[in-house]
């Protein structure tokens, strides 16, 4: 496990997302409205579509192939579609805006 | 895991078999710990795609059903490569021919079939295979890269399937058949040589009525003896003769085995805790070959092993429903006219369609179908239910006329067979959407859609899940109002009004106020609700990106394999020797995988990678074409007369002005134009949103037409003299369409359901198109070229990059 400083939460649009890439392994950030940022890997469990180019709704993003709804937080898939994404713990420095992953 | 959980041994990890663990899972997901032993190499796939697979357009890793990470995440153990060598029924053990013993309390055989091969001299050789598998697909696509000549033993469903890949991969192919014609257990003799006839023109070749008798060759076959003394050249020979239930391991293990493994209506074998399902098994002394039957016996033995009340298996009455090579062929019941019975024929030579209907006493029994199978679930349930057909006998031939069909669509999906895709975008069977009404208590299309998924993409299918709920739920179905979406109950107009009404300004807004029960809505409302706001609000609204679809957002569309394609634009398909090269260097420069033609005459740059996009629109220098838009997608356009010799006005230019007008224009759904030179309809302007057709000293205005999923012809809106009356007229209906259709609705839905004369009377006084014309001014006004917009704005373009770590922490 590493923890990364990757950047400032300002590079994420508000519903808006950002990839990056770390050992091979691509992972997409998503900031929610609430300002919250939160990582998943950029791979829907259904036929592997690209997460990060999905519409932010709540916490869900819909996968932009099929329209598979997965829950940012926990990386699960919802009803009636099955399948979890594993999710990457993300702090945010409340005074800088500074972002840290760990991997 | 807890170590109170019975073990459950699966014996084949095909189709059946996983079929029922999956649907064992649903019931009860704990109950069992268990272990799957498949003799090939490869997750559970679907066999019935490797036809698709060999006529190409489906990859091997398309076909898989269950994945290794689907074994995984449901703790099952699953060893592929093994086979099962004995079954120890006393002390409850399997053991596999890699030396794997697995003890079981339940144990469930689901061995398939093997093919038959024919016992001929020289069988043995290279080169003589089946067609079962993915490993025989394999060495057909190898095959056909070093030789050319292929024999198929066997004219029946498979063998065609067979010829048909091979042909595809290149090879020539025969079929050698013992009969005198094709797939005599589905068709009639009529019907097999319309069949015939059809596949010979797509380059197959038969030899009827002959007799393989041996196989000759040094190392490889080089050819096949007929008894008749003559002989056929061959490279390669696929052995498609039928398949036989694969009991062996059954048998020597003491299971009762008749032609396949004996098993009561619950599946079970004379072993108690033994089951079989699938193509093995043998039920009231029938094996079945056909998915249907073995998905219905799974669900009998999971519920037996869930230990969920249910009824037995009783077996199925099946059809054949076939697409072999794009003829569409159904069969179903006695159709080779028993004694007794009398036959109504209709055949069509000329359109290829061929019907019969065998009729004893007053009851259907059975029936053929070629070229034109609509009715065939509705014929096969009436030879099911054994009901009398007198008097409706031509009617059923002919298909239904018009006011019977009106008179009762429930009596029709009544009709209509358990395993009848409703669904084909999810690939959701009548049964199922029935089994979720009765069995899973769904009172609402929207609860069977979250259940099932059935219309939950298109939305093509609705009117028949609603059909079904009426018929299956009767009084209990919840006449929820459906709204947009469900996040509301609202309606497109319902909502469009209140936004009026209450000057609602933001997507959020409209959320709160109309008391959306999601926080921030969906994907389908929330675009909906963009652009009504930007519709009505032009000058003031500020586009929400993040509530655009993906392809709107990304200015591409998206693939499946997350790289996008960009389309320029080309106005009215014109280019320039300078603009090609352009597009060319720029291919070359990023390594384009792809450059094609569009259906649009334009040019698709495909297998761009998100981060190249804004420097490839940057080198391109042209406008966005919005090939990825719910806006003025292309104009297409024929020669006219320009250069034509028939054209009457000159259709380029018309059409690079429509183009010029109304690019960048935000529409309801996408919008397609064209303009013709002459009624010839080069440019087929008769299936555009609006189409534009020249006439001598006019053009006919033409509106509502779709060549796409419901294809549609266009309707006359009116005839007019000048180019400007064109663009005055495009102008007005386009903004009327704006102003009057949901989100997502194609002009030829919108049109049929508003009714043309509400158009037409909109649209026929001079004042309103001109005050119509003026508002689609505003709308456009506002309009920037995305692609420019991107390049230029650092935020914008931020996007489309990867974030690059700045440190480790």
């Amino acid at each position: 496990m590493t923890k990364m400083h990757i950047g400032n939460v300002a590079d994420i649009d508000h519903k808006g997302s950002r990839t990056l890439k770390v050992n091979g392994l691509e992972i997409a950030l998503f900031r929610l409205s609430d300002g919250e940022v939160l990582a998943v890997e950029n791979k829907c469990p259904h036929k592997g579509g690209t997460l990060s180019e999905g519409m932010v709704c709540g916490s869900k993003v819909h996968c932009p192939l099929h329209d598979w709804r997965i829950d940012l937080h926990t990386g699960k898939v919802e009803e009636p579609d099955t399948g979890c994404v594993p999710t990457f713990e993300v702090e945010v420095d409340p005074a800088t805006g500074a972002v840290y992953l760990t991997v | 895991m807890t170590l109170s959980r019975k073990k459950l041994v699966l014996v084949g990890n095909g189709m059946a078999g996983v079929r029922a663990i999956e649907h064992l899972l649903k019931l009860a997901p704990d109950a069992y710990e268990i272990t799957i032993f498949g003799a090939e190499p490869h997750p559970n796939y679907n066999r019935i795609m490797l036809s698709s697979v060999l006529a190409g357009g489906t990859d091997l890793s398309e076909i898989v059903i269950n994945d290794y990470e689907w074994y995984r995440s449901h703790n099952i153990t699953l060893y592929t490569g093994h086979k099962i060598e004995s079954i120890d029924t006393v002390n409850n053990k399997v053991r596999s021919d890699l030396g794997v013993e697995t003890v079981y309390d339940e144990l469930i055989l689901a061995t398939g079939s093997d093919p038959f091969m024919l016992p001929l001299p020289g069988a043995d050789k290279e080169g003589v295979i089946a067609f079962r598998d993915i490993k025989d697909c394999q060495i057909m696509m190898e095959t056909s890269k070093t030789y050319k000549k292929a024999l198929v033993i066997g004219g029946g469903l498979l063998g065609l399937e067979a010829a048909r890949g091979l042909l595809h991969l290149g090879m020539e192919v025969s079929v050698v058949h013992i009969h005198h014609y094709i797939m005599e257990r589905q068709l009639d003799q009529e019907a097999a040589v319309m069949l015939q006839r059809e596949l010979e023109a797509q380059g197959m070749k038969f030899l009827l009525s002959k007799q393989s008798e041996a196989i000759l060759g040094k190392k490889r076959v080089k050819s096949l003896l007929f008894a008749d003394g003559s002989s056929a050249e061959a490279d390669l020979i696929v052995m498609a003769v039928g398949i036989r239930p694969n009991t062996a391991l059954a048998q020597k293990s003491g299971i009762a085995v008749g032609r396949g493994i004996v098993v009561n209506d619950y599946m079970e074998t004379n072993i108690p805790g033994v089951y079989a399902i699938g193509e093995c098994a043998e039920h009231r002394g029938i094996a079945y070959g056909l998915v249907a039957p073995l998905y219905e016996q799974g669900a009998v033995l999971a519920k037996r092993l869930a230990d969920v009340q249910g009824q037995g298996y009783e077996g199925s009455v099946t059809s054949t429903k076939l697409k072999v090579s794009g003829v569409d062929v159904f069969s179903a019941g006695q159709y080779d006219e028993p004694a007794g019975s009398r036959a109504l024929r209709y055949q069509d030579e000329i359109g290829g369609v061929y019907k019969k209907l065998v009729i004893s006493e007053d009851k259907l029994i059975g029936a053929v179908l070629f070229g034109d199978t609509a009715d065939g679930a509705q014929l096969f349930s009436l030879i099911k239910s054994g009901e009398s057909i007198q008097g409706k006998e031509r009617s059923l031939l002919l298909g239904l006329p018009d006011d019977a069909l009106k008179a009762s669509p429930s009596a029709r999906l009544e009709a209509m067979a358990d395993d009848e895709i409703i669904c084909g975008c999810n690939g959701v069977s009548k049964g199922a959407i029935a089994e979720a009404i009765t069995v899973g208590g769904c009172t609402s299309v929207g609860q069977i859609k979250a259940c099932t998924k059935a219309s939950a993409s298109c939305g093509g299918c609705k009117p028949l899940v609603e059909g079904l709920l009426e018929l299956y739920a009767g009084d209990a179905a919840v006449k929820v109002k459906e709204g947009i979406c469900g996040c509301t109950t609202l309606g497109r107009d319902e909502i469009v009004a209140e936004i009026k009404r209450m000057e609602l300004k933001t997507v959020k807004e409209v959320m709160n106020v109309l008391e959306w029960s999601t926080e921030e809505g969906c994907s389908k409302c929330r675009p909906s609700l963009n652009y009504y706001l930007g519709m009505l609000w032009p000058e003031e609204y500020v586009d929400e990106k993040e509530s655009r679809i993906t392809n709107e957002r990304y200015h591409a569309n998206i693939q499946k394999d997350g790289t996008f394609s960009v389309v320029p634009r080309i106005y009215g398909g014109v280019t320039s020797p300078g603009e090609l090269k352009k597009i060319a260097e720029v291919a070359e420069k990023f390594d384009v995988p792809m450059v094609k033609f569009t259906g649009g005459q334009r040019l698709d740059l495909l297998g761009v990678k998100k981060e190249d996009l804004p420097k490839i629109w940057e080198e391109l220098d042209m406008p966005s074409g919005h090939a990825y838009g719910k806006t003025l997608r292309t104009v297409k356009t024929c020669v006219g007369s320009t250069f034509c010799r028939f054209g009457t006005q000159d259709s380029i230019a018309m059409g690079i002005r429509l183009e010029k007008e109304f690019e960048r224009l935000n529409t309801p759904a996408k919008v397609k134009l064209a303009v013709s030179g002459c009624p010839r309809n080069c440019a087929e302007a008769t299936i555009k949103d609006f189409g534009v057709v020249a006439i001598d000293g006019g053009w006919e205005l033409h509106v509502g037409g779709n060549g796409g999923v419901h294809v549609r012809a266009t309707d006359l809106l009116c005839v007019v003299k000048t180019e400007d009356e064109v663009v005055e007229w495009a102008s007005a209906f386009l903004q009327y369409y704006r102003e009057n259709a949901s989100w997502n609705e194609r002009t030829s839905n919108w049109v049929e359901r508003v009714g043309l004369d509400s158009i037409k009377a909109a649209l026929d006084n001079r004042e309103d198109r001109l005050a119509l014309g003026q508002r689609i001014q505003t709308a456009l006004s506002v309009t920037t070229d995305p692609w420019k917009q991107i390049v230029a704005e650092r935020e914008l373009r931020k996007n489309f990059e990867p974030i690059s770590p700045i440190e480790t922490a």
